[in-house]
């Protein structure tokens, strides 16, 4: 839902250049004050630590405990040993390797279109500018108005018979991809990062005999590494947290999502293989996460497009 | 090909109309249309199309088999005559209240506590956004174990080391709620504490040099320069989060499917029981004419924010 800036305004200030805060230098020197901040940070940082990575952790203890030590005594470590099987078990005999597989084709095929659409429409929008460029843009934009909740009726109708080309897309991978491209939070957010490309460069390279495909492939798009990486990391970190769509969508259940399978799989799962697979199903988002930090905690932007 | 055959949107689209689509043909040229060939199709077919079809179905009788059939409001009148749509308006309200009472301090606080660390920001960013990018299932699933309601459940055994408890959780009406709301905010805070962490770096430095040399305490610093200077950021999260809340379905439906005894039955959830949950064939009618009415309601503060927003982006 947010538009961010992409680009830094020159009023911002880096976490570097803020020289100071709310506590004063010499409210620093004051050992009180010193003291308490102390105590207060600890206390953040412990609290932090609780409640941002306990649950995670407990649920990583538990996929290695037998299932009988987290029904009696779930926050005991160990009392009764490991079980490294049930990992073993939730992989192979919970099939989740499958449904792991399924998630990471839809999150391929979402980014792709995801991806084309908005660099390709971006590219249009932005540098080709057709006549009605303007109009065009404004009903992408008009988009972000719209709760996504309206659409889930009329579109699941449209993915049943598509209009014009009267295609059944339910129970393919098209009915899941298709639509992530109607993503006009991408398109915005790209198209302002090409508004800001110098167009000399653009003018250099049309002078050298460049066509509009050559313009896009060769200078536009190495140009936009940092924006693309951005928006693909968002892309397939979305398409995982999904769960609605794919519900409706995908009946098959060997077609189904981890998002979708794991909540039919729990009623006839051993508990600690069931714990054992929502680890599992975790760790590629919050991989992805450690690795590409900056973009999330950096941009003030970009992080809120996740929540909705 | 399609921008040109719904010229309807450009004006002084005429008579004329077949001589002027080439002129424009030959000017912008085939490769620039190609290029537009991906969004106008993928935003035509998923977006636009099911936009407008949404107000289409809201009068109409649709289903999959026959033509559908124009009703006008009935579907409307249907709706406001469902007595659970009055019990899922109250419960999203209620959803949305708690989460507000809970949910917007905490980021606030975190946000300047953190905002003056000198060592471990970074850290305490990551922790606090850890829970984010957790996909909703497998929080919501790893929660139904916290929120277990026998005296051995993770929850009820911290409880029981301070004497307290076994609370029941979920289970009934009037917890099942508050449970909701705790593991929602928990899933969702970290993205709020990132962004006010940003709007803090933006606050004007002056600013405080200026209320110390009016003698402003730590305390006074934070109620009439650092919070003031956030309004606006606070207002625009503020209503994010009654757009997000007032959509909730994930939670309900995976927790307690609306129960118990239709205590977490919200909005979304009805619509979904509308179009997707009837043994009778979906009324997919009643379910476009409530996401109508749920998204006029809503477009009232989306309107607000861009408004907001823009206003910011033209005057900074």
């Amino acid at each position: 839902m947010r538009l961010p800036s992409i680009r830094r305004g020159p009023r911002r200030r880096t976490q570097d250049q803020a020289d100071r805060g709310i506590v004063s230098a010499a409210d620093w020197r004051r050992g009180r004050i010193r003291w308490a901040m102390r105590i207060i940070h600890g206390a953040t940082l412990l609290f932090l630590l609780l409640v941002g990575l306990g649950p995670l952790l407990w649920m990583v203890k538990s996929s290695i405990t037998p299932t009988q030590d987290t029904l009696r005594l779930p926050m005991a470590l160990w009392p009764h040993g490991f079980d490294i099987g049930q990992l073993a078990t939730a992989w192979s005999r919970t099939h989740i390797d499958r449904y792991l597989l399924n998630t990471i084709w839809i999150a391929a095929g979402s980014w792709l279109v995801q991806i084309v659409v908005a660099t390709t429409g971006g590219y249009a929008l932005s540098v080709l500018k057709p006549r009605f460029h303007r109009v065009l843009s404004g009903l992408v934009l008009a988009t972000l108005f719209v709760p996504t909740l309206v659409l889930l009726v009329p579109l699941y109708l449209t993915v049943v018979n598509v209009p014009l080309l009267h295609l059944r897309l339910v129970d393919t991978f098209w009915a899941v991809w298709l639509p992530a491209g109607a993503s006009a939070f991408n398109v915005v957010v790209i198209k302002r990062f090409f508004d800001n490309l110098p167009r000399e460069i653009f003018d250099a390279a049309r002078v050298d005999g460049a066509g509009p495909f050559q313009l896009f492939w060769r200078i536009v798009l190495p140009m936009s590494r940092p924006i693309l990486g951005v928006v693909s990391v968002f892309a397939v970190i979305a398409t995982w947290k999904d769960y609605l769509w794919p519900l409706l969508v995908l009946r098959n259940p060997n077609l189904q999502p981890l998002s979708v399978r794991l909540p039919t799989l729990q009623p006839t799962t051993d508990l600690g293989v069931f714990i054992a697979a929502l680890t599992i199903s975790s760790l590629i988002p919050i991989a992805l996460f450690l690795i590409f930090q900056r973009f999330f905690l950096r941009g003030p932007g970009l992080s809120g497009a996740l929540k909705g | 090909m399609s921008s040109y055959a719904d010229g309807d949107v450009i004006p002084k689209a005429s008579s004329r109309r077949v001589p002027r689509v080439r002129a424009r043909l030959s000017r912008d040229g085939l490769s620039t249309v190609a290029f537009l060939v991906p969004l106008l199709v993928i935003f035509g077919l998923f977006s636009w199309f099911p936009i407008i079809r949404a107000f289409v179905m809201s009068v109409q009788d649709t289903n999959l088999v026959s033509e559908p059939t124009w009703v006008g409001l009935e579907n409307f009148s249907r709706v406001l005559a469902d007595p659970l749509f009055a019990i899922a308006v109250r419960n999203t309200a209620y959803f949305s209240f708690l989460a507000l009472i809970i949910g917007f301090p905490i980021p606030i606080v975190l946000a300047v506590i953190m905002s003056e660390a000198r060592r471990g920001k970074a850290l305490m960013s990551a922790l606090a956004y850890l829970p984010v990018v957790v996909p909703p299932v497998v929080s919501v699933l790893l929660w139904r174990f916290f929120f277990s309601a026998s005296p051995t459940g993770v929850f009820n055994t911290f409880l029981g080391w301070v004497g307290l408890g076994p609370l029941p959780w979920l289970q009934t009406a009037a917890s099942a709620m508050p449970s909701i709301v705790i593991e929602a905010t928990w899933a969702g805070a970290g993205a709020t504490v990132i962004i006010y962490l940003a709007a803090l770096l933006s606050v004007p430095p002056e600013l405080y040099d200026a209320a110390e040399v009016d003698g402003a305490s730590i305390r006074q610093k934070i109620w009439h320069v650092t919070l003031p200077q956030l309004r606006g950021v606070l207002f625009v999260t503020l209503i994010l989060q009654l757009i997000a809340t007032a959509q909730l379905f994930t939670e309900p439906f995976l927790f307690t499917g609306g129960g118990p005894a239709n205590s977490t039955m919200s909005i979304l959830l009805l619509i979904y029981h509308y179009a997707f949950q009837n043994s009778l064939g979906g009324d997919y009618g009643m379910a476009a004419a409530l996401s109508v009415m749920l998204a006029a309601f809503l477009g009232v503060f989306t309107a607000g924010y861009f408004w907001l927003t823009r206003s910011w982006s033209t005057s900074s």
